[in-house]
């Protein structure tokens, strides 16, 4: 593989390898422009995932510590682990179910759609939907995803026929086995789902898209790619006149480096991302670096999220197959009229028996609980995740009194729910009831948020300077050749699952550094 | 439930790759919350769930420690646990705690977590992870978790009017009700929301299979077989292609 000095200030550093940092970094090298990866965990493989839940969650999650403060629940249950996120080589695309949604038109302008909202910051992207539409198109055909490049639809398995049951009973009409980056037939060298049901605990049969082996190992066949794991970035420099010149991490050994960069690009995530810009902070950047406008860390967003589980009288094995076998998509439209602005979609989802007590009611006991565990075989399950709104305050920051590994500051997750976020995750809660009522369900059962998956906005793109942290393309507003490359540039989160909008954004992202590195500009 | 020595325990999961050999070394799996802080759980139940040491010689340990009780039982005939396994008998060794406090311990997982029909096996395993968090590093004082423990019992007897295993069930509910602040409390309820349901009896018992991908996954083993609803639209759910 190739390796660069790090003395090389030719290379562009990219501090992460997941959905952004692993598609910029292929996308670039592809083009013949260097690259150097940061990856904070260390490198797995189909081979080494493990179908065991709490392993593999000690395999994959980012462990170090975090705090949190704030009335949302996770903060409650999982005081220490505000998010479910990944620290290994291809990042969160290791965890995920592989849904892979493209945002609606209207979700782009969502301040100009719902109005002013009190309480939220809302703000209207300063790209379109037509803008996005050839990248979502090359990113859908990159990732292999499901109903679109003539690939067909993955099978539901019994957890899906519980829903699509349900839901047309109830007169819901988009209701299918979903848009899946996951292998419904063999593709550009990589298997078909073999239903195995372990899709949060990396893909054994690499059936689920991952950067890990797809866009890694392409970058790495070129001659532009160097990818070092075990690095945890503490910090970007600058030089007098404002423009990034290095990142300064340690190494798998602990030993502090220095790389020279030509262009710096972060993409760890919405909670490591702003942890790293506020950690670079200097006589210059006293806010921390391409934070001009105060918003790094601010807007944090993670989803309206809840779960439905429901018990049958007939078994159902819902952990058999594809974690998130099907969607109900009706209700992800914005229809004020429901009491809230925005959407929500509704996709199965199962978790194995570990899981499913660890999750299901976080510090519960007695009958309720054991009712349903007692059920497990006949449990079906959905997932509920909306658009929540982005506010000033739900923001991450450091929390000097937490220090990691190297003795830099972690992040605290500050989130209060919106009003509209409460009222959007009772109607869900509601329709998914009814949706497993009218398959024919015993009892339905209301599973607060896991810790959040979807982090989104910490880095928002903005028209304005002053409004946000970057550009349409992802271009610090302050400094010229730092780039956010992840889904911390979301100026909203959209109902969708954010994945395939990341790779859209960052394949757009490559293209345009490309054309600025052409120009001199960078 | 008895408190009698017994020849021979269960070797839990005979067929798995997994080495797990027997009821006593049954919670000798990697936690992973020991990183990770669930609800009520107080620090001390993530030591809980630490690694039991590999390879130690159960009975020699046994024979300096002051604890020790075995909790021993069967599995019930005709059950699918009992199929799986080579004896119906099971046991698991204590360290720490003497045969009433382990006997207490166990009664105390199942008001916790009151499931019909699970058998006694899954909550002495729990128990066991207790024992092991309790030994401390050493033998000849009381451990912090240890001297907790005592207190906690101490305090459901006091609240069940003395002999709090004697007490009807729902005197026994009514004492836990009112220990639910302690830290015998917050470390049990903790600990068994990964020690009762991260086992193979467990998973046995729940219709839980566990690994898939050593198995072909399900694509030729029921991921679709549910016949008691109608099917979805060939559109909306194609087959397998």
């Amino acid at each position: 593989m190739k390796t660069f000095e790090h003395s090389d200030d030719s290379v562009v550093v990219i501090i992460g390898s997941g959905a952004g940092g692993g598609t910029l970094a292929n996308e670039l090298a592809q083009k013949g422009v260097d690259v150097v990866t940061l990856e904070a965990g260390k490198r797995e493989s189909s081979e080494s995932f493990l179908n065991d839940e709490w392993k593999s969650f000690s395999q994959l999650a980012w462990l170090d510590p975090r705090s949190t403060s704030g009335s949302w629940r996770v903060a409650r249950d999982f005081p220490g682990l505000p998010a479910w996120i990944c620290k290994t080589v291809g990042g969160s695309t290791t965890h995920w179910a592989g849904a892979s949604l493209r945002f609606q038109d209207h979700e782009f302008r969502a301040k100009t759609e719902y109005g002013d909202v009190i309480g939220a910051n809302l703000l209207d992207w300063p790209l379109t939907l037509d803008d996005l539409e050839p990248y979502y198109a090359r990113a859908e055909y990159k990732m292999g995803v499901t109903r679109t490049n003539g690939i067909p639809g993955l099978p539901g398995n019994n957890n899906y026929k519980i829903m699509d049951a349900g839901a047309r009973k109830l007169g819901y009409t988009k209701v299918h086995t979903g848009n899946m980056a996951i292998n419904s037939r063999p593709r550009h060298g990589r298997a078909s789902c073999m239903q195995l049901g372990f899709c949060f605990q990396g893909c054994k049969s690499g059936a689920k898209w991952s950067t890990l082996y797809t866009e890694i190992p392409a970058a790495e066949q070129t001659d532009h790619f160097e990818l070092r794991t075990g690095c945890q970035a503490a910090r970007i420099e600058h030089d007098d006149t404002g423009r990034a010149t290095a990142v300064v991490y340690f190494d798998e050994n602990g030993d502090e480096q220095r790389q020279s960069a030509r262009a710096v690009a972060v993409a760890g995530n919405s909670l490591e991302s702003p942890r790293l810009l506020l950690m670079s902070e200097s006589s210059m950047f006293p806010d921390g670096l391409s934070n001009r406008s105060g918003q790094v860390g601010r807007n944090y967003m993670r989803h309206m999220t809840g779960s439905v589980y429901a018990a049958f009288d007939e078994p159902v094995h819902m952990y058999r197959g594809t974690t998130m076998a099907g969607i109900i998509q009706d209700e992800s439209v914005h229809d004020p009229e429901r009491g809230f602005v925005g959407g929500y979609e509704m996709e199965t989802l199962a978790l194995g028996l570990p899981f499913m007590a660890a999750f299901l009611d976080p510090g519960a006991w007695g009958e309720d609980f054991t009712w349903m565990m007692d059920r497990y075989a006949n449990l079906a399950g959905m997932w509920l995740v909306g658009e929540d709104m982005p506010r000033v305050d739900n923001r991450i920051s450091l929390n000097t009194d937490l220090k990691d590994a190297h003795g830099l500051p972690v992040v605290n997750v500050h989130f209060d729910d919106h009003d509209n976020d409460i009222a959007m995750r009772e109607h869900a809660f509601t329709q998914g009831e009814a949706v497993y009522r009218a398959a024919g369900a015993t009892r339905t059962f209301r599973t607060p948020p896991y810790p959040s998956t979807h982090n989104l906005g910490t880095n928002r793109m903005s028209a304005d300077a002053e409004d946000g942290v970057c550009d349409a393309n992802g271009q610090s507003h302050d400094i010229p050749n730092l780039y956010i490359a992840d889904g911390s540039q979301f100026t909203t989160g959209g109902a969708e699952n954010p994945t395939l909008t990341i790779v859209a954004l960052a394949i757009r992202q490559a293209d345009h550094i490309a054309r600025q590195m052409i120009r001199k500009a960078v | 439930m008895t408190a009698t020595r017994v020849r021979s325990v269960i070797p839990l999961h005979p067929a798995a790759e997994r080495a797990e050999p027997a009821l006593d070394t049954g919670t000798d799996r990697d936690r992973s919350d020991q990183h990770w802080a669930p609800g009520a759980t107080s620090s001390m139940a993530t030591s809980c769930d630490a690694r039991l040491p590999s390879g130690m010689p159960a009975l020699t340990r046994r024979s300096f420690l002051k604890g020790t009780a075995i909790l021993s039982g069967s599995l019930a005939t005709g059950t699918l646990l009992a199929t799986l396994a080579p004896s119906r008998s099971w046991a698991a060794e204590m360290t720490v705690f003497d045969d009433r406090e382990a006997r207490v311990l166990l009664r105390l997982t199942q008001v916790i977590f009151p499931h019909e029909n699970m058998p006694e096996a899954i909550n002495a395993l729990a128990v066991k992870g207790l024992d092991t968090a309790a030994a401390g590093d050493d033998a000849q004082t009381d451990s912090a978790v240890a001297i907790a423990f005592r207190e906690g019992i101490a305090a459901l007897d006091e609240a069940a009017s003395g002999d709090w295993l004697a007490a009807d069930a729902d005197a026994q509910l009514a004492a836990v009700q009112s220990i639910t602040d302690t830290e015998l409390f917050l470390t049990v309820r903790g600990s068994c929301i990964t020690s009762l349901y991260d086992n193979d009896l467990a998973y046995a018992h729940f219709g839980y299979e566990g690994e898939a991908f050593n198995k072909g996954g399900y694509v030729f083993r029921g991921f679709d077989d549910l016949a008691w609803l109608p099917d979805p639209p060939a559109d909306a759910s194609p087959p397998v292609q």
